[in-house]
């Protein structure tokens, strides 16, 4: 059987979810020898998401135009998509800023008021991204697969989660052990 | 043709980042950019919020260092409440933080740069990564998870889960350590500390061989800023903010944290989310200073502890008194994990870790609050206002990370003069360039959020409440 090619991707989050993911400690050994990680911030430096991924582990909300570009890149490139934690389930506390009515307010306190030298807003097309006005949780843009909430979900719950796909099924996400939030 | 190449993302660093080299027409770098592209604003939305809620949201800053912010919002909660908290207390916020230190500088050292160190600079880069090192070496791979699984089963075993605990409180900790929780982590140390030895063999190795990287992987004089404890020791929770130069100097010591805006400033520039602070009696951006592992170990006078304290003669004997390279930020982190380790099993006879005295409670007796912890990459302030009832009327926070910004776009734009000529941008050139910035373990998630120098608004109230005087700054 070939190995099921696995990706990980981060959008607007904390990493708490990424960091929970290698607290799989040694299991992370198994893993290795099961898949082959073909695209992730943290275990790849190849630059491009690639195709024909099997599984995806997504985790953020979606909060700036790379973002949004990503998510669609990578919906379409793979089989198994699971919105990994709290910011990609619900947008979570990235989206505490909708409440102000769009980007200008955050952007204006940290670059206006708290700048001491030159403050301006970052600007540059094609390399600063702009932020979207509102953030949002990934399944309000792609179909998503798998849900997976916590903040970030344990280390148990991922691997309760991947067990199964590894096997070619799907996992049954029910039970506070698996969808409890927060 | 004069052209720019983009690395994006930058890779096997934490959060979102891109770096531009621009190159001439005939093929050499002008200049070099690192470029954060993310930013979520939580200076701006915590407004209104009561401040003891500022440890559940700021942890969510970042989960590599959630503790850092933990802490410094505890300790600014202090600061609010007016209160001393008690020794326990403190003593398990460190024992904390040494865990998060060790677990962080773990992750650093194995999961993301030792694939360059251990497989190469040109290797493959389908397996540079953390699968590769469980591929090439799998003893050594096992042994580093496991150190940094020790570090965050410390943080666990104190509250409860391993990232986001809400455990620190304004006033001090929620709970005390239980004594199961004493008996695994004593039982885990001395692995812990062998494979921190063996680690350092490894990279004292390493260096032998490495002369180009030490000598341009960002070797360059800087100030350097961090906690120092009032008796010269390395300090990662308490005592005062010191700065050094490069030859030594002391050029700043006993620095309070409440004063930060006076010896810290921001700039912006149009090309990156992360503003460039610097030390403003230096101005901008000759005030260039660095943070974290390198900036503590350079600026302390001992660690205190035996092993690391032999190890830090050894470092300072190869690189004199002062390092200057930020290739040496992966040596002092090792350094670090060695004296935190240390410090740990110091603890495990201190009955204060059992002790149910851990929390002092009050009222809400300052309208501000400013609260310092070193982070695994540096020094982390908050800083807020609140109004009568704890809401938070403004937030500031300074994040280790965005202060190492001027030293990383100085590394990187290094790196790429020396190794890319008549434009061969081959990728393990690019890799090196991308490997400067690993040297910085920078937490970009972090870096955005905040910082600068806040408008102020100071008020100064009667008992009763009422206006005695009114201080604005914008
Ligand atoms: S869900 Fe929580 S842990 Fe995961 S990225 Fe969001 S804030 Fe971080």
């Amino acid at each position: 059987m070939s190995k099921i090619r696995f990706a990980t991707v981060w959008l607007a989050g904390c990493s708490g979810c990424h960091m929970s993911f290698l607290d799989l400690d040694e299991w992370l050994i198994d893993l290795a020898a099961q898949v082959d990680v073909v695209y992730s911030p943290v275990g790849c430096d190849l630059k491009d998401y690639p195709e024909n991924v099997d599984v995806c582990l997504v985790e953020g909300a979606i909060a700036n135009e790379e973002n949004l570009e990503l998510i669609y890149h990578v919906r379409a490139h793979t089989k198994t998509l699971i919105s990994f934690g709290d910011c990609a389930v619900t947008a979570n506390v990235p989206a505490m800023r909708n409440m102000l009515g769009g980007a200008e307010p955050v952007l204006k306190r940290a670059y206006i008021e708290l700048g001491d030298e030159t403050p301006q807003l970052p600007y540059e097309p094609g390399i600063v991204p702009e932020l979207l006005d509102q953030v949002r949780p990934v399944h309000e843009l792609v179909p998503v697969d798998i849900f997976m909430p916590g903040c970030p979900p344990s280390a148990d719950r991922i691997r309760a989660t991947l067990e199964p796909l590894l096997r070619g099924e799907m996992p049954v996400m029910e039970g506070r052990e698996m969808i409890k939030f927060g | 043709m004069a052209k720019t190449v983009v690395i994006d993302p930058v890779t096997r660093i934490e959060g979102h980042a891109k770096i531009s080299i621009f190159l001439d027409d005939a093929g050499e770098v002008n200049d070099a950019r690192f470029h954060v592209v993310e930013y979520r604003g939580f200076e701006k939305f915590c407004e209104g919020r009561p401040f003891t809620e500022m440890a559940g949201i700021t942890a969510r800053i970042c989960g590599i260092c959630p503790v850092s912010h933990l802490l410094a919002a505890a300790k600014t909660g202090d600061k609010i409440l007016a209160v001393q908290v008690p020794i326990a207390g403190e003593k398990l916020r460190r024992l904390m933080n040494l865990g998060q230190i060790v677990q962080s500088h773990a992750l650093s050292f194995f999961h993301l740069s030792s694939p360059d160190f251990l497989l190469g600079w040109d290797s493959d880069p389908a397996k540079r990564n953390v699968f590769g090192l469980i591929a090439a070496d799998p003893d050594l791979a096992r042994a580093g998870i496991r150190l940094r699984q020790f570090g965050q089963t410390v943080i666990e075993k104190l509250g409860a889960r391993k990232i986001h605990a809400a455990w620190t409180v304004p006033g001090g900790v929620r709970s005390p350590l239980s004594v199961e929780g004493r008996d695994w982590i004593r039982d885990r140390l001395p692995e812990s500390i062998a494979t921190t030895q063996t680690a350092l063999a490894i990279f004292k190795d390493i260096l032998d061989r490495f002369h180009t990287e030490i000598e341009q992987f960002g070797e360059f004089p800087s100030l350097f800023m961090s906690l120092v404890a009032a008796n010269g020791d390395w300090e990662h929770y308490g005592g005062a903010i010191r700065f050094k130069d490069s030859a030594g100097n002391i050029i700043a010591d006993g620095l309070s944290e409440d004063d930060y805006q006076d010896y810290l400033g921001e700039a912006v520039e149009s090309w990156s989310y992360l503003k460039f602070p610097y030390y403003k009696p230096l101005g901008y951006p000759d005030g260039i200073y660095r943070v974290g592992p390198l900036a503590r170990v350079n600026n302390c006078d001992r660690f205190g502890t035996p092993l690391a304290d032999a190890e830090l003669a050894e470092f300072r004997q190869r690189g004199g008194a002062i390092a200057t390279s930020s290739f040496l930020y992966h040596h002092a982190r090792l350094l670090e994990i060695l004296a935190c380790l240390e410090r740990i099993e110091r603890f495990m006879d201190d009955p204060d870790l059992l002790s149910d005295r851990v929390r002092a409670k009050a009222e809400i007796n300052s309208l501000v609050g400013v609260g310092v912890s070193e982070a695994p990459r540096g020094t982390l302030f908050h800083h807020y206002n609140v109004d009568a009832n704890g809401i938070l009327e403004k937030v500031n926070l300074i994040i280790a990370t965005g202060q190492n910004n001027l030293a990383m776009n100085k590394t990187v734009t290094q790196i790429a003069q020396h190794y890319i000529h008549n434009n061969d941008i081959s990728e393990g050139f690019l890799n090196r360039v991308e490997a400067g910035i690993r040297c910085f373990d920078p937490c970009l998630s972090c870096s955005t959020h905040a910082a600068g120098q806040m408008p102020l608004h100071v008020e100064l109230l009667r008992p009763d409440g009422s206006l005695v005087r009114e201080v604005y700054r914008d």
